[in-house]
């Protein structure tokens, strides 16, 4: 079978933006797929599994990213990350005390 | 965002002593004080905002590395120190490893971009492994300062 890439773009929906935690929630997550997964803002493109280079985003609220997964369940890992980015939102209902 | 924005040379620990968590936030976080970047009455309020924020989950990122920080309304602008522990300092890090290389920051509660800039340029910079190598090799304020400069006018990194 022909290796899949599935692109979606997602918005940072969060008021402090993808910052240390959400970014570790991001690569826990997408090291639990086989897939390749790569994070774009305009033209900088990083693995998505390392917080190291999710950090180099400095992607604030508003921001838009293109997700894009490679492999065999690059479906699956595309659609649990971008419902774990929308759901950054109720972090800010927490009142979300850290940075 | 670059490191002389918020990295005093003054703050600058390259021989931390810790071996545990605590007490190396409390050792980088009175290198703030001496730096003049946050007052001495703050900073119990501080360090114990920071292992708050360690509790939700730790900033022992991987890699040797780790990013304590916390906002606290003591502050007006975003500040931070660097330092190196040459024994490494047990840290609940992401791998498991212990941490060498530490970037405490303090930031303002109502600046978030701050924070992901300051974040982005540490990250940036950590990514090179000539950066990390020269950091962990660095005895003095001097030669830290000296490398963030150097850092700073990219000759690091991407």
């Amino acid at each position: 079978m022909a290796e899949q890439t599935v692109s979606r773009t997602v918005v940072i929906p969060n008021q402090q933006g993808l910052h240390a935690r959400p970014a570790d929630q991001f690569v826990k997550l997408a090291n639990q797929f086989s897939a390749q997964i790569e994070i774009q803002r305009e033209t900088l493109t990083v693995n998505g599994k390392s917080i190291l280079d999710l950090l180099t985003l400095a992607a604030e609220q508003g921001t838009e990213l293109i997700l894009h997964a490679t492999g065999d369940d690059a479906t699956e890992a595309s659609e649990a990350l971008a419902a774990l980015v929308e759901s950054f939102a109720e972090h800010d209902l927490e009142g979300e005390e850290d940075a | 965002m670059k490191f002389a924005d918020f990295i005093g040379a003054n703050a600058i620990k390259p021989e931390l002593e810790s071996s545990d968590k605590e007490s190396v936030i409390r050792e980088l976080t009175a290198g703030l004080v001496a730096s003049g970047s946050i007052a001495e009455e703050n900073v119990e309020s501080i360090i114990k905002a920071i292992m708050k924020r360690e509790e939700l989950g730790s900033t022992g990122i991987g890699r040797g590395i780790a990013v304590p920080h916390t906002k606290h309304p003591s502050v007006d602008k975003l500040v931070g120190t660097v330092g190196v522990s040459r024994e490494g300092v047990e840290f609940a890090s992401l791998d498991g490893e212990p941490v060498h290389l530490f970037f405490l920051l303090v930031s303002p509660p109502d600046r978030p971009g701050d924070h992901l800039r300051a974040l982005e340029n540490i990250s940036r910079q950590l990514r090179d492994d000539m950066f990390c190598k020269f950091l962990k090799q660095s005895k003095t304020n001097e030669d830290i300062a000296q490398l963030l400069e150097e850092a700073d006018n990219n000759q690091f990194g991407s």
